[in-house]
């Protein structure tokens, strides 16, 4: 328990003093958007163990919205946000109620299915501008008071909103509701006949996960000022898989760690490489999948509970 | 000239033809992600990576090897095969006793891989592959004309298919896989060697995929992401059919082939997205598939 405070002391202290230090502020965060999204979804992956493979929906689904919202009709920051999760809340709770109808792998599939029906949409709609995606979101303010133009002032303002997604998911966990979640991953049957209504709890995860996927999306469009079809695509719902799966599912920090060495590897990865990019993605899944399923905060927990029991 | 819902007729029934085309796709590519569900429990998320090798290698081998198309045709398979095989022993042997998503994970990552690696070798565009001589031309049927390439395509899907499924319905080693699918430690206690079994059906399975490449390559353009949205179309074919069901697979991947090329004629808008349209009522209306068990 000490540790686990002092860990979170030293990780609030860097993020706090990370935009002096040299780090580019945009990169930060960057990181913190994607950060967001694993721990979004790790609240289905890891503790009710349901692997949505669309995850990306409702990522650029929100990102498109409040990037429209902003540019297009002239909502202010806060609202437009409001609006994108709202969209994506909409999204998970349509998705989710076909998808929890079926298990494991097939609510893998559908998902999947359901995101790529999202992706064409997108493609399609007049909205989201096609192959272009939307460009030039503009920042804003907070309800006129604070400007966002500021690349430090919005690095604490995604930083502030981090912090609430991040312990909002640990209150959620350690809720009732959470516990009810964790008896469903531990044995699903068995929560049926307890008189649990299984297919409501996780809807409701799947909707709490989706909308705030959602929120990670907005931010990521009002951060880097566009939104394009990579945010929807098959490709991003693959990677927030593998950050949550690399950092350690069912971990709290773990997502945060993934999200941190995936976005670290694709942006100095890339211009060194170029399409080898994909086969290192797809090699670290490989080995994730093989040797490492815990993850790295998974087998640091597992190392520290061996050493005191 | 006739014409229905103010679209002439013969536009109807090319369209129809290419919706045949693209479902013969769907039912072999099915087909094999049924047979490897089957038996492995393993939903191959790189079925679409072996399908785009298959084409590539036909590819290949015509343009640095000289290797023909038809020949192409029982190469590809074999070649892709063997690496499915490979891959197989590696690594999937190893998730079979955990759970099965791990599987569908491991196989995403062999598809990055495998695209990844394509695609720094041979670019993102894509590369044409010429219709082999004997099939080129058409037949004049009066009210429209019938490409003979693509005649062809159907036809040796449909025999594939049917040979597929006689072999797994009405052989003895059919009888032995279904047995090993049903209850693997037994029929090992008989004798027999699930684990090679296993092996060659997943290589099979893949076999299959890279086929439909070698097919698809003169009537699509051979590219390192040509299977990458494929896949989930067809894991939507598979949803919608009932997973694990060999007739299940080979009927709804030509039936929702068909109805694609016709929403290609009334509706092109929604010619995307109409396969998952469909799986997301039939999961409503009867969540085990049009062809599947309620568990």
């Amino acid at each position: 328990m000490r540790a686990q405070i002092a860990v979170y002391v030293v990780l609030a202290a860097l993020a706090l003093i990370a935009p002096f230090l040299g780090l580019y502020p945009v990169f930060l965060m960057k990181v913190l958007c994607f950060a967001m999204f694993a721990c979004a979804f790790n609240l289905l992956l890891g503790f009710t163990k349901m692997l949505s493979f669309g995850h990306a929906a409702y990522f650029g689904s929100s990102a498109y919205i409040t990037g429209w919202l902003v540019t297009v009709q002239g909502w202010g920051t806060i609202e437009g946000i409001v609006g994108g999760v709202f969209a994506a809340m909409l999204l998970g709770l349509v998705i989710g109620a076909i998808a929890v109808r079926r298990q494991g792998i097939y609510f893998a599939m559908i998902t999947l299915a359901l995101a790529q029906l999202v992706f064409f949409v997108c493609l399609q709609a007049d909205f989201t501008g096609g192959e272009n995606g939307l460009q030039g979101i503009p920042r804003g303010s907070i309800f006129g008071l604070v400007s966002l133009g500021n690349d430090r002032t919005m690095y604490y303002f995604v930083l502030a909103v981090f912090v609430a997604v991040y312990v909002l998911i640990r209150r959620i966990v350690h809720s009732p509701f959470g516990q009810v979640l964790k008896a469903i991953r531990a044995n699903e049957p068995r929560s049926v006949s307890l008189g649990y209504k299984v297919d409501r709890y996780k809807l409701m995860a799947f909707v709490l996960s989706a909308s705030l996927s959602g929120l990670a999306g907005s931010l990521k469009a009002l951060v880097l000022g566009f939104a394009t079809l990579s945010d929807v695509s098959q490709t991003n719902s693959g990677e927030v898989i593998l950050m949550t799966l690399l950092g350690g599912s069912g971990t709290f920090l773990g997502p945060v760690i993934g999200a941190n060495v995936v976005v670290t590897l694709q942006e100095y990865l890339s211009d060194i490489v170029g399409a080898w990019v994909s086969v290192i993605i797809g090699a670290i899944f490989v080995v994730c999948v093989l040797l490492f399923r815990r993850g790295f905060v998974g087998e640091i927990q597992r190392r520290f509970a061996q050493r005191a029991g | 000239m006739t014409t229905v819902f103010g679209v002439p007729l013969p536009a109807i029934l090319g369209q129809l033809m290419l919706g045949l085309v693209n479902g013969s796709f769907y039912a072999l590519l099915s087909l094999g992600l049924a047979v490897i569900f089957g038996l492995l429990g393993v939903v191959n998320f790189a079925h679409g990576a072996f399908y785009m090798l298959g084409a590539f290698a036909a590819y290949m081998g015509l343009e640095f090897l000289g290797v023909n198309y038809w020949l192409a045709l029982l190469l590809a398979p074999l070649t892709v095969g063997l690496l499915g095989i490979i891959i197989e022993r590696l690594f999937l042997r190893h998730l079979y006793q955990i759970e099965p998503v791990y599987g569908l994970l491991l196989t995403f990552g062999i598809a990055l891989i495998a695209e990844g690696i394509m695609r720094s070798l041979f670019g993102a565009s894509g590369k044409s592959y010429p219709v082999p001589p004997l099939l080129q031309g058409g037949f004049n049927l009066g009210f429209m004309v019938l490409p003979i390439y693509r005649a062809w395509v159907i036809l040796a899907s449909v025999t594939v298919c049917f040979v597929t499924w006689f072999l797994i319905e009405r052989t003895h080693l059919g009888a032995r896989l279904r047995a090993a699918t049903e209850n693997a430690k037994l029929v090992q206690a008989f004798g027999i060697n699930v684990p090679l079994l296993v092996m060659c059906t997943y290589g099979a399975g893949v076999a299959l995929a890279a086929l439909a490449g070698v097919l698809a390559a003169p009537v699509v353009q051979v590219s390192p992401l040509m299977g990458s949205s494929l896949v989930i179309v067809v894991f939507a074919v598979v949803v919608i059919g009932g997973m694990g069901s060999i007739v299940g697979a080979i009927v709804s991947g030509l039936g929702l082939g068909l109805i694609e090329g016709l929403t290609k004629v009334v509706y092109p808008e929604a010619s995307n997205i109409v396969v998952f349209m469909i799986m997301a009522v039939v999961l409503i209306w009867r969540p085990a598939g049009l062809f599947g068990k309620e568990q």
